[in-house]
């Protein structure tokens, strides 16, 4: 049970537009989160579409900032400067799996 | 720049038929306009239309945002219409972008802006120098985003982004209960607004447009048709169809010799409009037929339509009395167009004669009857497609042929008969007679501008061979006198 869950690896990408506070804020927020929760088992990949366009419409992205979950599938969408913890963490279902290894 | 300053501004022509004659010119150019309208009132089309005409007849790239259609979907139901999505997409003369706001895919917390729809849009129009992009529908975000405030406030943005971008941009929208669409975008895009409308009446469907706000323009203000068919969207009145005929004193044949012999100079003019009237079977057809025929023997294109028969019954029956039609269909000179009045809606009916207009350029045209499009539609409503449809056949100088079944007791009370004679230039009324045992069938000319005509009324009979005017006029007459008292 205990070496399964250390397989998960968490990939997040995080669309940006510039360095706005909303995107820095939300940036901050998840990195927070994720040394919290997901110490070890994630990446946070920044991508801003100030600089690459083009890839705005392959993960349908429409708002910014927007925290797209790659993996573990399904693809999952946050939008916002995620100030909210509790919410992005069930969000990104990363509550659930914390509990279980308590 | 130099005479611009003076003008209005700047307008960029939707290339759909009709429309730019309405708004005089096309939507205001580089600015946004709504086009709202109930569900599949053609809204998507619109967009599509104007987009697929710029590239083909203006050469202006544009991009497709589409909040509802994924791209398969909206290639699959245009290419009825015969416009090639995936072609327009590989040669960079189109962009299609699908954007999914899904509520139950999407967590949202903290504050966020639709930067990204921007960067996109942006990008779309960058990539291929679009100068036209259609929204459509833009207001499903409303159902996938909690924060309303924001989207007012980011969709206010746009639309001025959207100006600043200098791209002429069509957004459709839902229409509403209270309002034009159910967001009220039509506060944030208040340059042009046309309202599409989709409605039955009395079982017939019924498209209309109406231009509701143009910002710096005058617009025609009526309610008008249109219709979508296999060549998309279009609106009437068409009056860009300029065909190029004058009108002649020449004097054309009727294709009866003893009609002709009426008028005093052995004929009627090209291009005036012949009303026949009469009751039920008194030959109205046949001299229909004559007359198609006739000018298809003068090697004239001749478009016939006929309310009551299929062109093949047509053909049979005329042979019946000696009118043998088919070597002019085949030799493409005469087209027939049947249908029933009722299957469509009146406007249909007249779009789909100026199309046939349009494309066959014919010098005459019959309708057989037409008092049969009165069954379809409200008097006033016939009334005024009748003024229009004379109206261009006059303007073009194409003979024109009308029949009208009237009714025999109450004939001056006839709708058609009342709105066509006026308009008509030569009215011939053709009745039968009962003579006691046997029926005699007359014939007499009411009006004719402009020619000298016989004033009594004439008896003919119909024979394998056809229509042949009897010339014992005055001794039938008396004979009849005679029988009656």
């Amino acid at each position: 049970m205990m070496a399964k869950e250390k397989e998960i690896q968490y990939e997040l990408r995080l669309y940006i537009a510039g360095q706005t506070p909303k995107s820095l804020a939300a940036l901050n927020n998840i990195t927070k989160y994720c040394k919290e929760h997901l110490a070890g088992k994630y990446s946070i990949e920044v991508i801003d579409l100030l600089k690459n366009p083009q890839l705005a419409e392959g993960d349908q992205i429409f708002a910014i900032p927007t925290l797209v979950r790659k993996v573990p599938v399904p693809i999952r969408n946050i939008i916002g400067d995620l100030s909210n913890e509790e919410k992005v963490l069930v969000g990104l279902n990363i509550r659930k799996l914390n509990t279980k290894i308590i | 720049m130099k005479k611009g300053l003076t003008a209005v501004f700047p307008k960029t022509p939707t290339g759909i038929d009709g429309l730019d004659e309405i708004t005089e010119g096309g939507l205001p150019r580089g600015r946004p306009t709504l086009v709202c309208g109930n569900a599949g009132c053609g809204k998507t089309l619109f967009g599509i239309q104007f987009l697929a005409k710029g590239i083909s007849v203006y050469n202006e790239p544009g991009v497709f945002m589409s909040f509802e259609e994924t791209k398969t979907d909206l290639a699959k139901n245009v290419r009825s219409l015969d416009i090639d999505l995936e072609k327009l997409i590989q040669e960079k003369k189109l962009r299609v972008d699908h954007v999914r706001v899904e509520r139950s895919e999407i967590e949202e917390t903290g504050e966020y802006d639709l930067e990204g729809l921007f960067i996109r849009l942006n990008h779309a129009i960058d990539s291929i120098g679009a100068k036209r992009v259609v929204l459509d529908t833009i207001e499903s975000l409303f159902g996938g985003i909690e924060n309303t405030v924001m989207l007012r406030s980011e969709l206010r943005r746009l639309f001025q982004w959207l100006r600043d971008k200098g791209v002429t941009a069509v957004i459709t929208g839902e229409r509403g209960e209270r309002t034009l669409t159910r967001q009220g975008l039509e506060e944030y895009v208040s340059d042009c607004v046309i309202l599409l409308d989709f409605r039955v009446i009395e079982q017939i469907a019924t498209r209309r447009l109406r231009i509701v706000k143009y910002r710096g323009s005058t617009h025609g203000t009526n309610e008008y048709p249109f219709l979508i068919d296999e060549n998309g969207l279009s609106v009437l009145p068409i009056t860009s169809l300029k065909l190029e005929h004058n009108i002649s004193s020449q004097v054309i044949s009727t294709g009866l010799d003893g009609l002709d012999q009426f008028f005093h100079k052995g004929g009627v003019f090209k291009g005036s409009s012949i009303l026949v009237s009469g009751s039920a079977g008194t030959a109205k057809t046949i001299l229909a037929s004559c007359f198609a025929k006739s000018s298809c023997s003068r090697k004239e294109q001749t478009l016939y339509f006929s309310f009551e028969e299929s062109p093949a019954q047509l053909v049979r029956n005329m042979q019946s009395v000696g009118i043998n039609l088919n070597p002019f269909i085949k030799a493409k000179l005469l087209h027939i167009h049947a249908s029933r009045p009722s299957l469509q809606g009146l406007e249909h009916h007249l779009l789909i004669l100026y199309k046939l207009i349009a494309k066959h350029k014919p010098q005459t045209v019959i309708v057989d009857p037409i008092s049969s499009l009165i069954s379809i539609g409200s008097m006033n409503e016939v009334r005024d497609m009748l003024v229009r449809l004379i109206d261009l056949l006059k303007t073009h100088g194409i003979n024109a042929f009308f029949t009208s079944l009237t009714n025999e007791v109450f004939e001056d009370k006839d709708l058609t008969v009342n709105a066509v004679s006026s308009l008509a230039d030569i009215w011939i009324k053709l009745k039968n007679v009962n003579t006691g045992l046997n029926q005699v069938r007359s014939l007499r000319i009411v009006k004719a501008r402009g020619l000298g005509h016989k004033t009594e009324s004439q008896h003919f009979t119909i024979t394998g061979k056809g229509i042949s005017l009897t010339n014992e006029n005055e001794k039938s007459r008396q004979k009849i006198l005679a029988k009656t008292v």
